[in-house]
């Protein structure tokens, strides 16, 4: 995931440098803009704690350095402490990613002294009542008690913030709080629209003005903090005119194993429909990135089409991203709709359009619970 | 706007910053919370001395014994730009 102020990933020289282990799909909370798929609840067949520490060996011996663990929540594993040793004895840098839930400050202690390098808490304002509305969930006391726990463990700590139209103009305050907390990092992440936030995309979408107005909020603290805290605001790809170099491309640093062993070029990568996800129980993890028919589906460029094909910009951005092209054109081979010179630009462009009108009807947000929504009739869904 | 380091200060790595050899991918990789850099032979070099012990002139100095030319130009510009990035920073 490249983000502005932090370094482009260089040539992976195809090893899998960064590893996403998603140990769960439970969560606690309910964010209407979650990335795990629709059909979550399906997926109960976790790995087991071997089969993970099989994953982290293999990883590791191809090369991977940076290790997510991440979810649903990963808390809820009871093994995320074994785990974490584990990594560090195997030599990755080991980063949690939480909602905070379930981190007490016993938890954090141990995987202090297991070696997890660093924590990425979500927070979704510095204000409690929007934030529990935003999640579902009575939790902003408990995130923020947290978030000083983390801290006095010394952990160097990443501020994660889904940035929509309901928590937009909360921007000073947020970062205002994050100078308090001391994080080193605030990462504003715009909300990507993919399964359950794509559902959501009409209420969540700010208007050009409110993203502008955060951007310039963001520039005057950076000038006033220096190197003190790193701020990250990248601008939604539905505002600009080239897609993201999604990924740094298919298959090119990431591999990502889903909570039922499935490896996916990407998280959200289970949208594209047709798609046969090698599995970790099934295949071992050189043949999956190497040799297996996903990971070379969208590798390189030579499923590329027009406008890509012949662009002189592919190398810089892949065509962006093959999931938002299958979930908004029908085809993961089609240029990335984000970009201007796909002709199916509209799509986007009527997304941001509706987004701004003063006079749309407004709809409530989808959270994700179980049951909130039928996916039987979704061809999106396996 | 990349502040200036000055010859005399001390220099260490930030300690959310991992600096250590990469055996597959035959590099010396900084990693970091959000990302990994890959070095080229002559950062690394430089990086390698950013141990608390030494400082920016002496650094440089170590660069151009090792390079038998004067580097020392180069070295301030990676300290400069290492320490806009947040990589480094002057022991106090």
């Amino acid at each position: 995931m490249p983000k502005d102020g932090s370094e482009p990933s260089l040539d992976g020289l195809g090893i899998p440098m960064w590893l996403t282990l998603e140990l769960t799909y439970r969560c606690p909370l309910h964010c209407p803009w979650c990335s795990n798929p629709l059909d979550f609840d399906k997926f109960k067949n976790e790995l087991t704690t071997e089969e993970w520490k099989q994953v982290l060996a293999d990883g590791r011996k191809m090369g991977a350095l940076q290790l997510g663990f991440t979810g649903g929540e990963p808390m809820l594993r009871k093994d995320i402490e074994e785990l974490v040793a584990e990594s560090e004895k195997l030599g990755y840098y080991s980063n949690l990613i939480t909602s905070g839930i379930g981190l007490t400050p016993d938890r954090l202690k141990e995987m202090k002294k297991g070696g997890l390098k660093q924590i990425q808490l979500s927070l979704q304002s510095s204000d409690r009542d929007i934030t529990n509305k935003l999640v579902g969930a009575d939790v902003y006391d408990q995130k923020i008690a947290v978030a000083y726990d983390i801290k006095a463990q010394g952990f160097p700590m990443v501020l994660n913030i889904p940035v929509c139209k309901q928590n937009i103009a909360g921007t000073r305050d947020i970062l205002k709080l994050a100078e308090d907390l001391e994080v080193e990092y605030i990462e504003f992440a715009n909300i990507q629209y993919y399964n359950w936030a794509l559902l959501n995309r009409a209420e969540f979408l700010p208007t050009r003005e409110e993203l502008k107005e955060a951007e310039e909020i963001v520039r005057e603290t950076r000038e006033r903090l220096g190197n003190k805290m790193a701020i990250y605001f990248v601008i939604p790809d539905y505002f600009d005119d080239r897609p993201k170099a999604c990924m740094n491309g298919w298959g090119a640093i990431h591999l990502t194993i889903g909570p039922d062993g499935a490896a996916l070029p990407c998280q959200e990568a289970r949208v594209i429909k047709g798609l046969e996800f090698p599995n970790v129980r099934e295949h071992s993890l050189d043949w999956i990135w190497n040799t297996s028919p996903v990971f070379n589906a969208y590798r390189g460029d030579s499923w590329m089409k027009e406008p890509c094909k012949s662009c002189d910009e592919k190398e810089a951005d892949h065509g962006g991203c093959r999931c938002q092209a299958f979930l908004l054109t029908g085809d993961a081979a089609n240029t990335d709709p984000v970009c201007s010179k796909s002709p199916m630009h509209n799509v986007i462009e009527a997304s941001v359009a509706e987004a701004a009108n003063k006079h749309r009807v407004e709809r409530p947000l989808v959270f994700r619970r179980k049951g909130a929504i039928t996916v039987e009739f979704l061809n999106t869904v396996e | 706007m990349v502040e200036k380091i000055a010859a005399n200060t001390v220099i260490e790595m930030v300690p959310t910053y991992l600096f250590r050899w990469e055996e597959p991918q035959q590099a010396y990789v900084l990693l970091y919370p959000e990302g990994v850099v890959k070095l080229n032979e002559t950062g690394a070099a430089i990086l390698k001395y950013c141990d608390g012990t030494h400082t920016a002139k002496q650094i440089a100095t170590k660069l151009s014994e090792e390079y038998t030319t004067d580097v020392s130009e180069s070295v301030f510009n990676f300290l400069e730009v290492s320490y806009a990035k947040g990589w480094i920073r002057t022991k106090s």
